[in-house]
């Protein structure tokens, strides 16, 4: 097997630095919606700038580069204990280029470990094996901030007057919005999932946001409600970094999953606008990166 | 915009308002959970015995934070094994998480400013009247460009906290933040949810 440890490096500096095309497109879009002179339209061009530095110097977008969250989609063949090797190699020399902050905590001790490593879960790395031999690794880095504002709920909700359907998962979402304010980093990206276990709604609300922001929803009925989200939550005034304005959310992101008859959570992932996410395939020896 | 000098007057502090977009220069702190727990746990509540270097970090700090300003950060830094040390991206983080602490900290030790996002409750509200000072918001996210106008690093304390934790003594030029909590008991944080409640309300009494 093929050592990949400076591909998946760059990757990393790619996903810490460079904000996917897709997310930059819609917050150039966003700074057009709001008053100028306005503080939202002076944080959404903050951004920009800042984002087109972050780019040029190869520095973090965010100080916060959060929970390094690995999908892994590998051909037959490959050993998931090397990929794990090697991709735990690469986030210990990402930290030495200060591509990532040193993030992980002992949650008893409260020692930082300093390379980003820490037990099985830190960085988290999901292993799934695929036809075909395109071996492709996809990388979020979710910082601490939104990760705070994420919510589930479990529905029926009394105090939200939600129940189990679809217009019940579009108060407990509106109601997630709300309090979040600005603290997630607005505009953010909801990632939503409907049903499973508690553990399982929060991963997939997670996988859901790999999608990119133009990609529509398969879902009639869902591709309608992320609508219907964005527009509603945007009315609620709460704008980029809670300034007011009219740009709430960018974006969501709704899937679904089985669940148990006496059981029907919600979750919600806030993304924060640095929305970092990249996707590297290798094919063979050829490396590309989106 | 308005360009300030730190330390901060209780005059200055007094013609600030909400909305008011501002430029800090001079000498500023970073201090964030750790930081904020150890302060209260070791030097106001006193519930916990100084340690090590807690008493000499506390004499340093002292004269740093009076009338000075504390930046709510965790920031990524380079020059960690040469100490020479320099800021590559330093954003604000989620200030909220202070709440408990803050008022506390500003009181004792005549903190004139709080950096950082998203805002703060009614405790850091009531200490911003009586201290007097303010709460300035920094765009969140915006670490390359914030780590720009950090100029100069001049030291750190309780580097054992871990990077992002640790105490950093930077000298700024020009950081941009916006007051979004004043000594006159205004709060954008406060219009802006009271606003969103009403909406959501609305919304949600429909189908």
């Amino acid at each position: 097997m093929q050592d990949i440890t400076e591909s998946i490096l760059e990757l990393v500096r790619l996903t810490s630095t460079d904000l996917p095309p897709d997310v930059e497109a819609s917050i150039r879009q966003a700074v057009l919606q709001e008053e100028p002179g306005s503080a939202a339209r002076g944080a959404l061009e903050t951004i920009i700038k800042n984002v087109e530095l972050s780019r040029q110097n190869s520095t973090p977008i965010c100080q916060d580069t959060g929970t390094p969250i690995f999908y892994v989609y590998y051909p037959a063949g490959w050993s998931t204990r090397a990929l794990r090797q090697q991709i735990e190699a690469a986030v210990v020399q990402a930290t030495k280029k200060s591509y990532l902050r040193p993030n992980s905590v002992d949650s008893i001790t409260g020692k930082n470990s300093g390379n980003n490593l820490g037990g099985r879960h830190f960085p988290s790395i999901h292993f799934e094996e695929v036809e075909g031999d395109t071996l492709t690794i996809e990388l979020m880095l979710k910082g601490g901030g939104c990760e705070n504002v994420g919510a589930q709920y479990s529905l029926p909700n009394d105090a939200l007057n939600a129940g189990r359907d679809l217009a019940g998962v579009r108060k407990v979402v509106l109601d997630a919005v709300y309090q979040a304010q600005g603290q997630g980093c607005a505009p953010g990206i909801l990632g939503v999932a409907i049903g499973g276990d508690r553990g399982s709604s929060y991963y997939a609300s997670k996988e859901t946001l790999y999608r990119k922001l133009d990609d529509a929803n398969p879902d009639p009925q869902l591709a309608a409600l992320e609508g219907k989200l964005v527009e509603e939550a945007n009315q609620m005034g709460i704008g980029p970094m809670g300034f007011g304005g009219k740009t709430t959310l960018l974006g969501t992101r709704i899937t679904h999953l089985n669940r148990l008859p006496a059981s029907f959570f919600v979750s919600v992932s806030y993304m924060c606008w640095a929305y970092r996410r990249r996707k590297m395939t290798i094919t063979h020896t050829a490396v590309k990166y989106e | 915009m308005r360009s300030l000098n730190m330390p901060l007057s209780d005059e200055t502090i007094r013609s600030l308002k909400v909305g008011d977009p501002v430029l800090l220069n001079g000498v500023m702190i970073t201090g964030r959970d750790a930081a904020h727990k150890w302060m209260v746990d070791t030097f106001i509540k006193e519930s916990r015995q100084p340690q090590c270097d807690d008493l000499e970090v506390y004499s340093a700090i002292k004269p740093l934070l009076a009338g000075g300003v504390i930046y709510h950060c965790g920031p990524v830094v380079a020059g960690l094994d040469t100490q020479q040390y320099r800021f590559v991206a330093a954003g604000p983080t989620t200030s909220i998480r202070e709440e408990p602490y803050q008022g506390m900290v500003m009181k004792h030790f005549n903190v004139k400013g709080v950096i950082g996002k998203g805002g703060m409750g009614p405790r850091t509200l009531a200490a911003c009247q009586d201290v007097p000072g303010v709460y300035l918001h920094a765009i969140g996210g915006a670490a390359s460009l914030i780590a720009q106008t950090v100029v100069r690093v001049l030291g750190v304390y309780k580097l054992d906290f871990g990077v992002p934790e640790a105490m950093w003594v930077t000298e700024v030029q020009d950081f941009p933040a916006v007051v979004t909590m004043d000594s006159h008991g205004g709060s954008l944080h406060v219009s802006v949810e009271a606003h969103s409640k009403a909406v959501l309300q609305e919304l949600l009494g429909k189908a």
